[in-house]
């Protein structure tokens, strides 16, 4: 970090560096996550296939967190595991932040009575929560990591777009709007040049939310045997398995939820100091 | 207000309307059909067309989605492919388990997080608010099925206190033993979903706290509880309201994954079965009930909510 940043954080005040600093610790948290899972495209200590293990070993210097009742290695899996919950998140937060701010916009630039179609039908979607509507989809599509993503991202979409179409109505309503409107700019320079820059701290901290709650989701239906299929090493999927031998070898049912945590608690960490730098007449309110 | 209450009820209507379009197409898009379902591998052309027309899946999908769309409202939610049973006395059954384990969870869960809530908002500066806000930090960001399992680990196996999963009877016959399965369902649910809810309850105190009209009410003479009673309360109820009818459709879909971690015969396990055999009927049926009951509850706290705030009077539902 260079002098001058260390300066302008010197000069903040308190408040704001207890901020500064729960942004910093959800960075170390997702960043430990992140590396795990770029690590693992590389190298991992085993193969997650290799069953030479003995069963259901304690950690030790050759399974550093112990193996599983098949003999698996656990840090390998849990090394995929990260691997699988960010491509999870990620893939969710982008089908949801396209569909979500392309449905927001067109509802908020919409005559009325589209505006008001295409709302009444996101609060239907809203009134389902994401997990029986992951299920349906995945009751219909079949059980696999890219539906259960498909299905958490449609899901989320509906609660992205109400928020952007709120936001870009707020947006829309200035002055600067009309002036670039009679000065000529088109529809699409107006969405690109002044409403999504305005409404991107607002939407881009609601995505962040959302990464945390597509972890959970996913592993929710790992866990009932509805998300990614084996070999797939997905947190959710290895503490169903964990579950049942959980006397004799608790840390497989410890270690993925703890990484599960970490992700998800730091995200919502980088979520929340995000809000801050966006917003900083919530601080006082916090 | 009876117009406000006439137009959220032909919004439920069209809403359900809608779920039922999704949910009848969402599951006709299956690769395969249902008669394949019921036949063996090896059944003949002329087998496939006996079945196909006598489930009247030969049918154009618009008559279908008719004569279906009829049955459900009903409450002739068909048969079970597997077992043949009628689904709807079925789900009956399974319901005995899993209303009182959401209500149970709802009712101590929402108790709690108003308690949580207003202290982490009212003592935001003291240890203990801070100390609570933590608790629902954390607990917005752990698993459901992770709680169940590490009570279980705990109290189950360690301590052997409790059982670990499974439920005596579904009639309630051993009123005494069923209550002591749910205790930990009910714990675990209720961690969760109280950190969650007192948030929101949180937010709401500290939003109450900062208010022109409290503070009116103070220069005017009255003592800060009687403020908090007269203004403070009403305030904070309105959006506390609408998180909770909220939270209480999702307590019942938590009690879904609960379920399964404690093996409680309730719908959820009814319905990851259902999903496990391709037994559509029994798919649709408890996706069709629960989604009623989603859309009812989801109507009722937006009417409540405008009884209590004649503001919002105007708009529909939601933020809107």
């Amino acid at each position: 970090m260079s002098a001058l940043t260390e300066a302008q954080i010197d000069v903040s005040t308190p408040r704001r560096r207890t901020r500064s600093i729960t942004l910093r610790i959800g960075a170390v948290l997702v960043g430990i996550i992140v590396i795990l899972a770029i690590v693992s495209l590389f190298w991992v200590p085993f193969d997650p296939a290799d069953t030479s293990g003995g069963r259901l070993e304690g950690p030790g210097s050759e399974h550093w967190l112990g193996t599983d009742k098949l003999g698996r290695d656990l840090a390998t899996q849990i090394m995929i595991g990260a691997r699988i919950a960010l491509t999870v998140g990620l893939g969710a937060v982008a089908i949801s932040a396209v569909l979500g701010i392309a449905i927001g916009l067109v509802a908020a630039f919409a005559v009325s009575w589209v505006d008001d179609t295409i709302s009444a039908g996101l609060d239907i979607l809203i009134a389902f929560p994401t997990l029986l509507l992951a299920m349906l989809i995945v009751a219909a599509q079949g059980a696999s990591l890219g539906s259960a993503i498909l299905s958490i991202g449609i899901a989320m979409s509906a609660i992205v777009a109400r928020l952007t179409r709120v936001v870009a109505k707020r947006v829309l309503a200035q002055q600067y709007i009309t002036a670039a409107r009679t000065s000529g700019t088109s529809w699409w320079g107006i969405v690109w040049r002044h409403v999504l820059p305005n409404i991107w701290p607002t939407v881009s901290v609601s995505l962040a939310l959302h990464f945390g709650l597509a972890v959970l989701a996913e592993s929710s239906l790992s866990y009932l045997g509805l998300g990614a299929p084996p070999p797939n090493a997905s947190w959710g999927r290895l503490l169903q398995e964990a579950q049942g031998t959980v006397l004799t070898a608790p840390v497989g049912a410890l270690a993925p939820g703890i990484a599960l945590v970490m992700l998800v608690l730091g995200v919502n960490f980088i979520a929340d100091g995000l809000r801050d730098i966006a917003d900083p007449t919530r601080r006082r309110s916090r | 207000m009876t117009s406000y209450v006439l137009r959220r009820l032909l919004f439920l209507l069209l809403s359900l309307a809608a779920a039922m379009v999704v949910l009848f197409f969402l599951l006709r898009l299956l690769p395969g059909n249902a008669a394949n379902a019921l036949l063996p591998l090896d059944a003949t052309p002329e087998q496939i067309a006996a079945a196909e027309a006598a489930l009247g899946t030969d049918r154009p999908l618009w008559q279908q989605f008719f004569e279906w769309a009829g049955q459900m409202a009903r409450l002739d939610l068909g048969e079970s492919f597997i077992s043949q049973l009628p689904v709807l006395p079925e789900i009956a059954v399974r319901l005995q388990v899993t209303v009182p384990l959401t209500l149970m969870s709802f009712v101590i869960a929402a108790l709690l997080s108003v308690g949580i809530g207003f202290v982490a908002g009212y003592r935001a500066d003291r240890w203990y608010g801070t100390a609570l806000s933590g608790f629902s930090q954390l607990g917005v960001a752990v698993p459901v099925f992770w709680v169940g399992i590490l009570l279980v680990w705990v109290f189950a196996l360690g301590l052997g206190w409790l059982p670990s999963g499974g439920f005596p009877r579904r009639d309630w016959a051993y009123p005494g033993a069923a209550l002591t399965a749910l205790i930990l369902p009910v714990a675990t649910i209720v961690i969760v979903m109280s950190a969650s809810m007192s948030r929101y309850v949180r937010s709401a105190t500290i939003d109450v706290l900062g208010s022109d009209f409290l503070r009116t009410s103070r220069a005017l003479g009255a003592t800060s509880g009687e403020a908090m009673l007269r203004h403070g309360l009403r305030n904070a109820a309105v959006p506390v309201i609408a998180i909770l009818g909220i939270e209480l459709a999702t307590t019942f879909l938590g009690a879904v994954v609960v379920e399964s971690v404690f093996t409680l015969p309730g719908l959820g396990t009814m319905l990851l079965t259902a999903i496990a055999q391709h037994d559509y009927p029994n798919i649709q049926g408890i996706l069709f009930i629960s989604t009623v009951f989603v859309l009812l509850v989801g109507c009722a706290a937006d009417i409540i909510q405008r009884v209590v705030d004649p503001r919002l009077r105007t708009s529909l539902s939601g933020n809107r």
